[in-house]
């Protein structure tokens, strides 16, 4: 950051507010686009119901301030329906989470460290399907999974299955599936990133210092990218503790309902938004250390960049 | 195979090729080779294979029937074309992304500008402000916009403009995030050499500043298009009625209960368009980095900025 000297010169009929002013009208629009609609979630959730349609008045004054919704589903959580949803929640994002990483790590490692003149092509390759949309993928998915899809036909063909089976009707294995191909691509950018950082020397070094391959990559290669995968979990994570559209596609049965299905039922059907924004405030901050995380590590990120 | 017969018969000569092959820190990495071509196949197969169905000849989306354009236009009424509801879930994703690059990237341009360059107090509230939208599941704010548009924005309603005013809030973020990079690599020496020369600081601004980020500006006008018309959650809480539907709300909603070719030909044109985008955006970074004779790919600049 240029400080101190910034004044020096010029400072003599500087438009000092040439700057802030540039920042201003993005700064306004996120004020009222991004943060008043947060309060007005909080608003809602600590709303009365309203008595005649049956939907929320939100309470706008924190005085007012009605927080029955949340005491009803926190007592859901703890020892109701609501508990098992957000335990299946966190159970498929931790095995998703897990998996993603065991397929992008040796992806982005090979692409970063050893592709050679084919390292662009590779990472073109691995960033398209960040551009293919979502749900184009988990229809491609339905596709193959149906019935008399490819999956099936390949492996009757194969003689590990005798009938056709139903992958697509409230299967968890399905729904992980899903949530794995969906995200790794986000998982392996910043893996990627992060492996593409280290010096080639610092594993030289310890390889001439005789370790094994693997022991370099343990105690060097791993410890260093440690940043990177912690950043690249996040990343995967805090959209997939939202989602709910996979495992409607894919699924499409109330046993895989994520958190992100209750929501989107209580809010679209109108009656329940008092609860389905009380629901959001919870899962705000269900995954609210996993936000502040990453905003830190991207505000750093974005200040190392400007000195 | 061979592989397993050469290895074990390697493995009984002692100190073996295969043991040369292992510790060699300079050889090819074989299985990271083969696990690296597999991930792509697998992350790009299926939706080769749901593109393909979309020029499937008959009905089905399992068992291919030869080639035909039918689903994209020559069937009079359930091709891309000629079924309204497919040709209006068209029409809106692309008008809505049309707008929001339009609105978006001004406001992320001056807002990125802005934040560079400005030292004062506010600065840092604002960036991570600016921040805050690119953390937030989506979600959240999907939840957040629609209260804050039923409740306390009446007269903004549902459907077009709620969505255009959801998908600019959370495009302006991406947009910053491009051309902050190329401010951070342009540096302040060309404006303050403008300056020293007699420029005001907006006489520097426009006409040493923007022109060097002419690049940058061209990528988020295609990046705010891809990241708009892929989106499906705020589209999707943001909609009203059925009329701005779009087309990833459309896959969501059809691809289990109304599933044709056509809804794969409408998702490739999805595909299309946004490949496209991104592929303009990767050759204007390319043909600015050729005329400065930088080093590396913008393949990778593109990676490396981790959208």
């Amino acid at each position: 950051m240029s400080g101190p000297d910034e004044g020096g010169r010029r400072a003599v009929g500087e438009k000092r507010w040439l700057w802030p002013s540039l920042a201003a009208p993005g700064v306004i629009w996120l004020v009222l686009l991004f943060l008043v609609p947060l309060y007005a979630v909080l608003a809602v959730a600590m709303g009365a119901p309203d008595p005649i349609f049956g939907g929320a008045l939100p309470a706008w004054n924190p005085l007012a301030w009605d927080p029955s919704e949340f005491g009803t589903i926190l007592g859901e959580i703890f020892g109701g329906q609501l508990g098992f949803v957000f335990l299946r929640t966190l159970i498929y994002v931790a095995v998703a989470t897990f998996l993603s990483l065991l397929i992008g790590y040796p992806v982005a490692y090979y692409v970063s460290r050893h592709a050679g003149r084919w390292r662009v092509p590779l990472l073109l390759l691995i960033i398209a399907p960040f551009w293919i949309n979502y749900l184009m993928r988990m229809l491609a998915w339905v596709n193959l999974l149906s019935t008399d899809g490819y999956v099936n036909q390949v492996l009757m063909f194969v003689g590990i299955l005798d009938a056709p089976r139903e992958w697509l009707v409230g299967k968890h294995s399905t729904v992980i599936l899903g949530l794995v191909y969906g995200y790794v691509p986000f998982l392996i950018l910043p893996l990627f990133a992060a492996l593409d950082r280290i010096d080639p020397r610092v594993i030289e070094a310890a390889r001439d210092l005789g370790a094994s391959p693997a022991r370099a990559f343990f105690a060097v290669t791993l410890p260093l990218s440690s940043q990177g995968i912690l950043a690249g979990c996040v990343i995967v994570m805090l959209p997939m503790f939202g989602d709910y559209y996979t495992a409607t596609l894919l699924s499409g049965s109330p046993k895989t309902n994520m958190v992100g299905k209750l929501i989107e039922q209580d809010i679209l059907s109108g009656a329940g938004s008092g609860r389905g924004a009380a629901l959001t405030v919870v899962l705000m901050m269900f995954v609210g250390i996993l936000m502040t995380y990453y905003l830190y590590s991207v505000a750093r990120a974005s200040r190392e960049a400007r000195s | 195979m061979s592989a397993t017969v050469n290895k074990s018969a390697e493995v009984r000569r002692g100190p073996s090729r295969l043991k040369v092959w292992w510790s060699n820190p300079w050889g090819k990495p074989r299985f990271l080779v083969l696990f690296t071509i597999a991930y792509i196949l697998w992350s790009l197969v299926p939706v080769a294979i749901a593109v393909q169905f979309g020029f499937n000849a008959g009905r089905s989306r399992s068992a291919w029937q030869g080639f035909s354009l039918r689903w994209y236009f020559q069937d009079p009424n359930l091709s891309v074309l000629h079924d309204p509801s497919l040709r209006a879930a068209l029409v809106q994703s692309l008008q809505l992304a049309a707008l929001t690059m339009l609105i978006a990237t001004p406001l992320g341009v001056a807002l990125a500008i802005g934040l560079a360059r400005w030292t004062g107090w506010g600065a840092r509230p604002a960036n991570f402000l600016m921040l805050f939208p690119l953390v937030t599941p989506e979600i959240v704010m999907g939840v957040a916009l629609f209260l804050v548009f039923v409740h306390l924005f009446g007269f903004v309603r549902l459907g077009t403009m709620a969505q255009v005013l959801g998908h600019v809030t959370f495009t302006v973020s991406y947009v910053v995030i491009v051309v902050r990079g190329r401010l951070f690599s342009v540096g302040r020496e060309y404006e303050e050499a403008a300056m020293d020369l007699g420029a005001s600081r907006w006489q520097a601004l426009r006409t040493v500043l923007l022109p060097m980020l002419a690049p940058a500006i061209w990528a988020s006008l295609m990046v705010a298009f891809a990241i708009s018309i892929d989106d499906f959650v705020i589209s999707a809480f943001l909609m009203g009625d059925a009329s701005s539907t779009t087309i990833p709300v459309k896959l969501y909603s059809a691809a289990r209960l109304a599933p044709s070719p056509a809804l794969n030909a409408l998702a490739s044109i999805l595909l299309f368009a946004s490949m496209l985008a991104i592929a303009i955006a990767i050759l204007v970074m390319r043909r600015s980095r050729k005329k400065e004779g930088a080093e590396g790919s913008a393949v990778e600049d593109f990676a490396r900025l981790d959208l």
